[in-house]
């Protein structure tokens, strides 16, 4: 019996293709369920952020509740307004979602366990996250309604605004870790919580929060949807699936960015109290997979929490801060992490 | 070359900052408004020529259909205009119960419009926060008058019946119980005056968590400072009234003008801007709830120690008591009188106006001698500062418009009545 499981393990082995799927549907299947999860968290959160208990009658706690979304989105018809092209807005929902899954393909959990450990992880990262806004843009373009045009013009100003400051902050993490390989980046930040990249580079650290937030579309910065001005946004005109497809993307989003920020800023599977007196001894010490999911987690609830405490902000205000503020920082800042890295403050992969 | 034009967008009916059913033709210059076209009547229900084929009393419950978010203020207008047709003076008590009222009416307006202006703006937790508090304002009115919003409760003389002596409590369930039912009906264990007096000492802490989460918040202050300026000599121009004058700088209010009801006893004060922007009126707004708290207590204490009648006893206006009509001709004979066909009013023609919380809600009424009103008009302040739309929202952007929505605190049942 043994030896015919090892047989199957190593025939699989050899076959590379259907190894990789297998790897793939690892890492998308508990991702969709974390995006289904996730959902529920927010309006629980959210909700007791607001003194009311959020979902509480589908199953045990809610926790059905956000299957049944999901087949009541499902069972819904999909409108297809008259005079939009049906192509692209088909496509659109699939756009934003399919690189919101594909980013995945090179996040480290922990050192071993990576589907792709390429060495320009980063470019990649940077290059995914900014096509899931080409998602937004069709969408409101195919639409061929004036909301959800709006909405799109909004998207596409926002994005090229934040996409720069975000890469000016992973310019940052690039200096001080000396490599593109998202695996070789946590190893660079070895040595517990305060030898993490949030430290070194705070300033980059928030600001990447913050066009994190921008790029996923979420309060403060939600404008593209600016459900009180545009009423939806960009998704004003789809129902049923295709809604939820748009759903799932910006859901799957904010766990990407969550897990990329754990990843580039807070040592990703490495532990905080890594070579601490008394605690870097105890099994809290340990490098873990569970340290990655902590901290990701933690900035997931970051996410919900700004929701449910910051007002909108003005589409030209989103512009103003990201150029005049934003991107000035990080500019300065790199030099800043450069001459740390020249002057030896910070050591590389200490 | 194409012909560069610019974009017209329908704002409106459906849309879910339209605060109901305003229907707004915004032309836009990429997102920057070049001109507001406020389009009404969507929700016109004909109140004033309703009123004119029904005894007076019959349209007090119209009159909650006005603004239906200050309910009581509005049938103080119309009750005042009768009492003044009439010639009757509602006692003492009475009067102190409407000024009461009138204030939790503007204290539960505040909150609507606090909780709909930070939704508007995409700040969603003011909305459950202030909501909260509106459901027990909600509860006073239940308490008062058995109905939650047209409460009906005002009449010509006085007030329909004295305040209750219990307060209503929350019953268990399966998600409340315990300490938690215990401390939900904490305030409810005496009566309705105590559930008042309670409630107006805990209110300014309440304010102050909304105030936490808006008033030093960078994005809120972006969003609301220097949007829709209104110059003080533009808002009497346009016949603004409320909030929206005093956020301008004048300092007007009916309370302190022209007092009415019990106000000429009440010591409190009457905030005012300084820009006439967004940000100002919302600061007058969460003031002027703080001195609601202030009246509402002053109100409690005189009501407390002089209890008395909360109707005149003129049987040619007010129904007699069941009691009395089951031994008293008279009253069996007024009773049925006023039950057929009304009281008459004498002929004449009048103007009682009150500062409702959107500002100067008034009614002019004309009597030709009958039992009937000859015309009731209604003097709504949301539709002199709906008209201003277009000169405050021309050369801001389209999320602007949504802020100055909600700082001009826009109900469609008074601006369509």
């Amino acid at each position: 019996m043994l030896e015919m499981l090892e047989t199957v393990w190593t025939w699989l082995q050899s076959q590379y293709l259907i190894w990789t799927v297998l790897k793939i549907l690892v890492i998308v299947a508990p991702l969709i369920t974390a995006v289904a999860f996730y959902t529920y968290f927010e309006r629980k959160v959210i909700g007791a952020m607001q003194i009311r208990v959020g979902p509480n009658r589908v199953g045990p706690l809610g926790l059905i509740q956000p299957f049944a979304d999901v087949f009541k989105l499902l069972l819904k018809e999909i409108i297809l307004p008259t005079n939009a092209n049906r192509f692209l807005f088909v496509l659109a929902p699939v756009i934003a979602l399919a690189p919101a899954f594909a980013a995945w393909a090179v996040v480290p959990f922990n050192d071993f366990l990576v589907l792709a450990d390429v060495d320009a992880g980063l470019l990649y990262v940077l290059a995914l996250t900014s096509l899931g806004v080409y998602g937004i843009i069709i969408a409101g373009w195919a639409s061929n309604s004036k909301y959800a045009f709006l909405g799109a013009m909004r998207a596409a100003a926002q994005a090229v605004s934040y996409e720069i400051a975000m890469g000016f902050a992973l310019v940052g993490v690039l200096i001080l870790a000396g490599t593109m390989n998202l695996r070789e980046i946590v190893l660079a930040q070895q040595g517990g919580l305060f030898d993490w990249f949030w430290l070194p580079l705070l300033p980059l650290f928030v600001i990447y929060m913050i066009s994190g937030l921008a790029e996923t579309n979420r309060a403060p910065f939600d404008v593209a949807e600016g459900e009180s001005e545009i009423v939806a946004g960009f998704h004003v005109e789809y129902s049923g699936a295709a809604f939820a497809v748009f759903f799932l993307a910006e859901y799957a989003n904010m766990i990407l960015i969550s897990g990329l920020t754990a990843i580039l800023f807070a040592g990703g599977w490495l532990s905080p109290f890594q070579g601490w007196p008394l605690l870097g001894d105890t099994i809290l010490g340990q490098e873990s997979i569970i340290w990655f999911l902590a901290k990701t987690v933690v900035f997931m609830f970051m996410f919900l929490w700004y929701r449910a405490t910051f007002p909108r902000y003005r589409y030209d205000q989103i512009m103003r801060l990201g150029w005049k503020v934003l991107i000035p920082i990080t500019l300065v800042w790199v030099l800043v992490a450069a001459m740390m890295v020249l002057l030896g403050i910070v050591v590389r992969g200490s | 070359m194409a012909e560069i034009r610019n974009y017209t967008m329908n704002f409106g009916p459906q849309h879910p900052a339209a605060h109901g059913v305003l229907r707004l033709v915004l032309e836009l210059d990429g997102e920057t408004v070049v001109r507001a076209d406020p389009h009404i009547g969507l929700l016109h229900r004909g109140t004033e020529k309703l009123a004119e084929s029904k005894p007076f009393n019959h349209s007090i419950g119209y009159m909650d259909r006005m603004d239906y978010v200050s309910m009581m203020c509005s049938e103080h207008a119309y009750v005042r205009a009768i009492e003044q047709l009439l010639g009757i003076e509602p006692p003492k008590r009475a009067q102190y119960i409407r000024t009461m009222f009138d204030e939790i009416t503007r204290i539960g307006n505040h909150m609507l419009w606090i909780g709909s202006s930070g939704i508007d703006l995409g700040a969603m937790t003011v909305f459950l926060y202030a909501f909260r508090e509106r459901e027990q304002t909600i509860d006073m009115y239940e308490a008062v008058s058995g109905t939650r919003m047209h409460a009906n409760y005002y009449r010509p003389g006085g007030v329909y019946r004295d305040l209750p002596d219990t307060m209503p409590k929350y019953e268990e369930t399966p998600w409340t119980k315990g300490k938690k039912l215990k401390q939900r009906n904490e305030w409810r264990e005496g009566s309705l005056l105590d559930f008042i007096e309670a409630f107006a000492r805990d209110f300014p802490s309440k304010v102050d968590e909304y105030e936490t989460l808006l008033t030093e918040n960078r994005i809120w202050k972006q969003r609301t400072v220097g949007i829709g300026v209104l110059s003080p000599e533009r808002a009497l121009q346009l016949g603004c009234t409320g909030p929206m004058l005093r956020g301008s700088g004048i300092e007007w209010d009916l309370r302190k003008k022209q007092p009415y009801a019990a106000y000429d006893e009440m010591d409190f004060d009457i905030p005012v801007g300084v820009n006439g922007d967004c940000y100002d009126r919302y600061l007058v707004r969460v003031e002027e709830m703080r001195q609601s708290a202030r009246i509402i207590l002053q109100c409690v204490d005189w009501l407390r120690a002089n209890p008395g009648r909360v109707m005149l006893k003129n049987f040619k206006v007010i129904p007699p008591t069941r009691e009395e009509m089951k031994d008293d001709m008279e009253a069996l004979i007024h009773h049925f009188k006023l039950f057929t066909e009304g009281y008459s009013v004498p002929k004449g023609q009048t103007y009682a106006a009150v500062e409702a919380p959107k500002g100067e809600f008034g009614c002019y009424l004309v009597s030709d001698g009958a039992n009937k009103p000859f015309r009731v008009h209604l003097r709504a302040p949301g539709f002199a500062h709906l008209s201003a739309m277009n000169e405050l929202a021309s050369g801001h952007m389209l999320a602007d418009v949504v802020a100055l929505m909600g700082t001009l605190d826009i109900v469609f049942g008074e601006v369509d009545r």
